[in-house]
């Protein structure tokens, strides 16, 4: 119970960069703290008690594992977190080449 | 061979996207003829599946050879053709325009590669039956879509195109939160699966704060109003071909239908959820048509009367009563199609004059005949003036809200249809008629490829009232109704015809 | 921002570094594809793959400066790669086609735990890896090569 605490007290810290701070990296520092804690969350709901690692070698028993599905389900949306990652930072060096700054108040032409 | 049908639908746009990305640099024209090829095929094949669910029924197609509820299946029942015929033609006019449109810009395969993608994720949320797997091209489309609205990068795209990243991104974020709780509670992935356990296990909080989620996640996808910021500075901001696919089928694919799908079929729909999405939609009529009166930039009115009219569709939709569905996905289907031709207008708009300003323009009815006679037809048609098509699903919701004694929301929505009124006369007082402008005297009329979308459309616009004819509205509306009326039948229809 | 002098030896980081990349590079890159093959008898697979082996790649750029890299692995030749893998993934799914579904497992299974064995899984792995490994490369390269005017405010 309390490891999921924390992983909401991680998305809460994620959602507080996002909302508040000025820097344009500092904001994609924010979506990449957003996107750990709930793939962190995830692969937490599988856990079974005293399982293992759900690989199986030659000539071994399964019994006891954790859930495997969570674990693939997370590696897909570490891949898509990258692609948004890789995205969004490009975005963010072209805008500092239109505008010369990173400070997200001073970026404000669309307005209405 | 009929259900082999449905894994097209994702495997052309992404195989095209692929090759264009290839050999589109080398070969010229290649990016070109080849994007419309392949957004030709999957017009047939969507008109194909028309045919295949008369005589099949639903249809599940196993992807793999894995029996649900182990494997990924894809589901073709009515609900799926309707939204696909909307999706894949409305794509298919976007191309033959941005044929000539996109010569303004500069790598023209880079755009294709990236439409056929985002293509391809809209076809692989509608079809899919596996929540996870809606999730994956849910996130294809975005991305897709981020990098389009960034496409030319000026100012004030890259500005709207991070906006709408970290906006999107969040929304994305809770969809998986929600995703992960459903998952927990019910240890199963596919959408029949867990309205199976759902109707059997009587979820109580938990379900409660995952339809939160979803609402918060989807209705950002689908720009309701408290989640709407994004939409008006990233539909503007792109070209106009994208734009059209934006406003005309990106936010009903990702967000109406998938909410629709989430809450009438897995979740299960109740009297709550079904008030909070009535309360939002009729917020999003109101503030999204106030916003749009005082606009100058007609993209930007146009955006925000995108938002005005995905409020009646919501409206429609979480009303729960057959009426009520049946208006919405037909205003669905008129709101597809009148707000891409205006969106197309106002890009012929900008490549023959320059400007996006309504105070610059004036008077161009006599230089560009096709523009502004197809724009009125769009204007009269989303206004709902009779006997265009935009009359009578507007009608339909007003009557299926006075049938349901919501007297509140029917005189809201009476309001907002006045309003809409307003501002698109005022559109086409400013735009089109009235004095031309000494800087405007040189203009000419659009190349070919733009003015046939446009026609297009605009006979679609026309003649979108015949669905209500008897006969064929029993084909085709009536049965994506009915889909979403008998929420509970869903699991039931997908096991039944796996056997 | 970058280094734009032909000089190699004033390019990229110190002798230390140059000279540990050396000896460790080829190790990072026969690492990154045995977890490729045997991504489907140990954790790992086409991503995970992917991603060393173009981390070995953008090892060699960090320590080399931009020259030397490119000459091993030029931007056309990144951005091939990267379609040709999807096409080969897309190519293998609907080879499946033949057996009756979309993605079906049509090859010869053999025994399990084999290296050899489990159908179109190590195909697919090889697919993704080409795909990932060249996209995240490519990536890295663009953004480097983006060239910001230094602005005086």
């Amino acid at each position: 119970m309390i490891i999921y605490l924390m992983c909401l007290i991680l998305f809460c810290v994620g959602v507080y960069c996002i909302l508040v701070k000025k820097n344009l990296i500092k904001i994609i520092i924010g979506i990449g703290i957003v996107e750990y804690a709930v793939n962190l969350f995830f692969i937490l709901v599988g856990y079974r008690l005293r399982g293992r690692a759900p690989i199986l070698a030659k000539e071994q028993v399964i019994q006891n594992m954790v859930d495997p599905l969570p674990q693939a389900l997370v590696l897909t949306a570490i891949v898509i977190g990258l692609a948004i990652t890789a995205l969004i930072v490009a975005i963010a060096m072209r805008l500092y080449e239109k505008y010369g700054t990173f400070d997200i108040t001073k970026i404000r032409r669309l307005k209405g | 061979m009929g259900s082999n049908l449905l894994p097209l639908f994702v495997a052309i746009p992404l195989g095209s996207a692929f090759l264009v990305s290839l050999l589109g640099k080398k070969l010229r024209g290649f990016a070109d003829t080849f994007s419309n090829v392949a957004t030709f095929s999957l017009v047939s094949l969507s008109l194909l599946s028309l045919l295949l669910i008369r005589s099949l029924g639903t249809v599940v197609y196993k992807v793999g050879g894995w029996i649900p509820p182990l494997g990924i299946c894809m589901v073709l029942d009515s609900l799926t053709t309707f939204m696909l015929v909307t999706v894949n033609l409305i794509s298919f006019l976007v191309t033959i325009y941005s044929i000539s449109y996109m010569e303004r810009y500069t790598a023209k395969w880079k755009f294709y590669t990236l439409f056929l993608l985002m293509l391809a994720g809209m076809n692989g949320v509608i079809v899919t039956g596996d929540i996870f797997n809606l999730f994956v091209f849910l996130e294809i489309a975005s991305i897709s879509s981020y990098a389009l609205v960034a496409f030319g990068v000026e100012h004030e795209e890259l500005e709207a195109s991070f906006k709408y990243v970290v906006m999107g991104s969040v929304a994305s974020t809770f969809i998986l939160l929600g995703i992960a709780l459903l998952y927990s509670y019910t240890s199963s992935l596919n959408m029949a699966d867990i309205s199976r356990t759902l109707a059997q296990k009587a979820g109580g909080r938990l379900v409660f704060f995952v339809s939160a989620l979803f609402i918060m996640g989807f209705g950002l996808k689908a720009a309701l109003v408290p989640f709407h910021a994004w939409l008006p500075d990233a539909h503007p901001s792109a070209p106009a071909p994208i734009s059209a696919m934006l406003s005309g089928v990106l936010i009903k694919a990702l967000g109406v239908y998938a909410l629709a799908r989430i809450f009438f079929n897995v979740l299960g729909i109740t009297a709550k959820s079904s008030s909070i999405l009535m309360v939002l939609g009729a917020i999003s009529m109101v503030l999204g048509g106030l916003l749009a009166l005082g606009q100058e930039d007609i993209k930007r009115l146009f955006a925000y009367s995108s938002i005005s009219q995905i409020g009646y569709v919501v409206l429609g939709i979480s009303m729960g009563t057959t009426l009520g569905i049946l208006a919405g996905l037909f205003h669905l289907f008129n709101h597809a199609a009148f707000k891409s031709l205006l969106f197309l207008n106002s890009g012929s708009i900008e490549y023959a004059t320059g400007t996006r300003d309504l105070r610059k323009m004036g008077g161009l009815t006599s230089k560009m005949p096709v523009t502004s006679y197809s724009s009125l037809v769009g204007s009269m048609s989303i206004s709902g003036i009779p006997p265009l098509s935009g009359f009578w699903s507007k009608l339909l919701v007003i009557v299926a809200a006075i049938q349901a004694k919501h007297f509140v929301f029917a005189s809201i929505a009476v309001l907002v249809s006045i309003l809409t009124l307003a501002y698109y006369l005022k559109v086409q007082r400013l735009a089109f008629f009235g004095e031309l402008r000494s800087t405007l005297t040189g203009i000419k009329e659009v190349p070919l490829t733009m003015k046939l979308s446009m026609i297009i459309l605009s006979l679609i616009c026309i003649f979108g009232g015949l669905l209500l004819l008897p006969g064929v509205q029993k084909n085709f509306l009536n049965l994506a109704t009915g889909i979403l009326v008998n929420g509970n039948n869903y699991a039931r229809a997908i096991f039944g015809s796996m056997k | 921002m970058v280094n734009k002098t032909g000089d190699s030896d004033k390019q990229g980081m110190t002798l230390i570094v140059k000279t540990i990349t050396r000896l460790t590079v080829g190790l990072i890159l026969l690492y990154g594809i045995y977890i490729v093959l045997h991504g489907h008898l140990s954790p790992g697979g086409g991503f995970a793959g992917g991603v060393i082996i173009a981390l070995s790649f953008i090892h060699l750029m960090l320590a080399f400066g931009k020259d030397l890299a490119l000459r091993k692995l030029s931007r056309g030749a990144a951005s091939f790669f990267e379609s040709f893998g999807a096409i080969m993934f897309l190519a293998i799914a609907l080879l499946g086609f033949t057996g009756g579904y979309f993605f079906f497992n049509l090859f010869f299974k053999g025994k399990p735990f084999n290296l050899f064995s489990a159908g179109i899984i190590p195909l697919c792995n090889i697919a993704i890896c080409l795909k990932v490994g060249a996209g995240l490369f490519a990536v890295f390269v663009a953004l480097i090569l983006l060239e910001i005017p230094i602005r005086k405010e």
